[in-house]
């Protein structure tokens, strides 16, 4: 069966002036640098990362709004183009967005619930009472009451703010919602309220979520697969638990265990990496982890690393992990 | 006159010596303290503060009185959703507010008051006595000035060091906070590097005055998992070499449970739980810090549907009748209406401000 949205070699470099010279001289930002994924239809995957490893220029892509430097993205078996035109709006019909600030995504001039109806206008679809019926009924599918559906969105709490627009995305019945930090701004308790509510709108109406996220703890909650980014390409690949029990990928590693957790075991030793976060601009050699992994080998500075199987469904770009290298076994590293 | 006596002391070159410069407090305030002083003073006690912002038309309070004793030494957690009062609460001890806000209570700094003293008399106490780091380090460093005159300035300023030897002690600050190549650092502006870096230069910063206490508010909230775990054992490590006091703000009770010893729990204003840090994770008491600790997400133990708590935090200025968490509480009944539950003692070191805190 085809996946809803496969992504092949994914690539999108940007030019970029570094600084030296009178006017900086020319350098090449690669944002994301080869990226493979599939999404089934219904299912969630999690992009997880540290600020600067592409997963946001990963959805822009996915979404159309930016063309790829190479590679290709399918959705629903149709390549994806960033060309505006008829089969870009058809596009922008089944996938729809959700972003980090609800507020920056809403008029702040215009009722709530005529946001939630605007996209059936945009697409021509009903009469002006079908539409508002449709846009009531989703919004208290929510969990919005219906007294805050004529409200303007400064009257509404983050997290109610943050229910309209979920609604908005989902009114044109989308088969894949990309989710780019759509809790990161909301409070502790609500946060809890919007991961229930995107699992029941998920069980409810069958949306695939590519689901963005720098916290791994909300993206093993969400997700059905999460796949590690660091500079532009997937590291590691696998299901939620196994992915978090049993990190593989020395990066996986450390960042897993940086999870600060009130439940941590005591005698539970955090991998403190060494070094500044990675830099786009500057891309190291061969694998690009390895100016700060503790387990780097000298054909780490030299070849990068494919993301391969490891058994199990996980995939892994580390050379101490390939099931070639005679170096290391994988089971040295699984602990 | 007291500011000009404390001015005089900070603008000695000699290092004061620190314990013995006391405010000679006035008439109704002395009276206070001294009662206060019959035990061994803690580092930092509040007691009773409450701040108003005023917007012009009316008073707006958003602490109801805020109870808390820091010990040397000592690291404290302080957690709680936005606009709790958990960053408010620092910034009136150190007379941050600024003109708009009415704060009443005391505060004690070694057994001696600091509340209303005025900002030049608070001076010799912020960064020299109680140091405060914020969220984003980018916006409290001056974006047009290299770090290490920042630096050096903090330094002679706190310190009275002469150019030369402030120059020397920011060297030593930025590398006792693992700035690699500190020598070299001096010389970049904020913007030459990088978040988790430009953190470090402000742990420098707030270290340059040798404080007694640092104040971090949200120290990690702004960096990526992996350069949050690198601030939280710097702060770790510098907390047990210099026996330096520390009061972490966070939302995150992750961040909180790594490094502290003792917790307190806010929620619209008020304490409404403090204990150990062991047992508040282990054994919650308050029907919010439960629900809070239900609420997030783990990646230890096996995957389960979160338990949200429902409705949201009250605004300040339309607070709910008696206790404000009253209507998002599955078990509160008639009586928690009426009047906002005092904390109560629930086990050594452990208040609980719930009726129903004892039937539990």
């Amino acid at each position: 069966m085809n996946p809803l949205l496969e992504t092949t070699q994914l690539a999108r470099h940007f030019p970029v002036r570094l600084p030296g010279g009178l006017f900086g001289r020319p350098g090449l930002l690669r944002a994301v640098d080869g990226v493979s994924f599939r999404l089934p239809a219904g299912k969630t995957l999690g992009l997880v990362g540290e600020s600067g490893c592409g997963k946001s220029t990963t959805a822009r892509l996915v979404l159309g709004l930016m063309s790829p430097t190479s590679g290709e993205i399918r959705f629903e078996g149709e390549p994806v183009t960033a060309r505006r035109g008829p089969a870009w709006r058809a596009l922008r019909r089944r996938m729809q967005m959700v972003y980090q600030d609800p507020m920056g995504a809403l008029d702040r001039r215009l009722k709530v619930v005529a946001q939630v109806a605007e996209p059936l206008l945009v697409f021509g679809q009903g009469s002006a009472p079908e539409r508002l019926e449709r846009a009531r009924d989703l919004m208290a599918s929510v969990g919005l009451t219906p007294h805050l559906f004529e409200r303007y969105p400064h009257e509404l709490s983050g997290g109610q703010r943050q229910r309209v627009v979920l609604a908005r995305a989902l009114i044109l019945q989308p088969s894949l919602l990309v989710c780019d930090e759509p809790i990161s701004a909301l409070d502790v308790s609500i946060q809890a309220q919007v991961i229930n509510l995107l699992h029941d709108v998920q069980a409810r109406f069958g949306v695939a979520f590519l689901f963005i996220s720098h916290d791994l703890k909300v993206v093993r909650q969400v997700s059905d697969e999460v796949a590690v980014m660091y500079l532009g390409r997937i590291v590691e690949q696998g299901g939620p638990e196994d992915l978090f029990h049993r990190p593989a990928h020395p990066y996986t590693r450390a960042l897993v265990s940086a999870i600060p957790s009130p439940w941590r075991r005591d005698g539970i030793r955090r991998i403190v990496l060494e070094g500044d976060p990675p830099n786009p601009m500057k891309v190291p050699g061969g694998c690009a982890f390895h100016p700060r992994c503790a387990s780097a080998l000298p054909l780490c500075r030299e070849r990068r690393p494919e993301l391969a199987e490891i058994g199990g469904g996980r995939r892994v770009a580390c050379h101490l992990l390939a099931p070639l290298s005679d170096s290391a076994s994988p089971g040295a590293l699984a602990c | 006159m007291m500011p000009r006596l404390l001015d005089a002391a900070h603008s000695s070159t000699e290092r004061p010596e620190r314990r013995e410069r006391a405010v000679p407090p006035s008439g109704a305030l002395a009276s206070r303290a001294a009662s206060l002083l019959t035990a061994p003073p803690a580092l930092v006690s509040i007691h009773g503060l409450r701040v108003a912002f005023d917007d012009g038309r009316r008073l707006m309070p958003v602490l109801h009185g805020i109870d808390l004793q820091i010990d040397r030494g000592e690291t404290v957690g302080i957690v709680g959703e936005s606009g709790c009062g958990k960053s408010v609460t620092w910034l009136a001890v150190l007379g941050l507010l600024g003109p708009r806000a009415r704060v009443e209570g005391s505060v004690l700094l070694d057994g001696q008051p600091i509340h209303g003293l005025n900002g030049d008399a608070l001076a010799p106490i912020r960064g020299r006595r109680i140091a405060m780091i914020f969220q984003d380090p980018v916006s409290s460093l001056n974006p047009v000035q290299r770090i290490g005159r920042q630096l050096a300035e903090s330094v002679s300023l706190h310190r009275g060091f002469d150019a030369r030897a402030a120059r020397a002690e920011a060297t030593r600050l930025l590398d006792r906070v693992h700035i690699p190549s500190a020598a070299n650092r001096l010389d970049a502006y904020p913007h030459e590097l990088s978040g988790g870096m430009n953190q470090r230069v402000m742990i420098a910063m707030a270290l340059a005055g040798e404080p007694d206490m640092l104040v971090a508010d949200e120290p990690t909230t702004a960096l990526d998992a992996t350069i949050q775990a690198q601030i939280l054992d710097l702060l770790g490590e510098i907390r047990r070499d210099s026996g330096m006091a520390l009061a972490l703000i966070s939302h995150d009770l992750g961040v909180i449970a790594d490094i502290c010893d003792r917790v307190t729990v806010m929620y619209a204003g008020r304490m409404v739980e403090q204990a150990p840090a062991r047992q508040l994770f282990e054994r919650p008491r308050h029907p919010y810090t439960r629900g809070l600790l239900a609420a997030m997400p783990d990646h230890i133990g096996p995957r389960r549907r979160l338990v949200a708590i429902p409705g949201s935090v009250p605004e300040p200025g339309r607070l709910p009748r008696g206790c404000s968490f009253a209507p998002r509480c599955q078990t509160a009944y008639a009586a928690c209406s009426e009047a906002a539950p005092a904390a109560r003692s629930v086990g050594p070191n452990h208040l609980v401000a719930c009726l129903r805190a004892l039937d539990a």
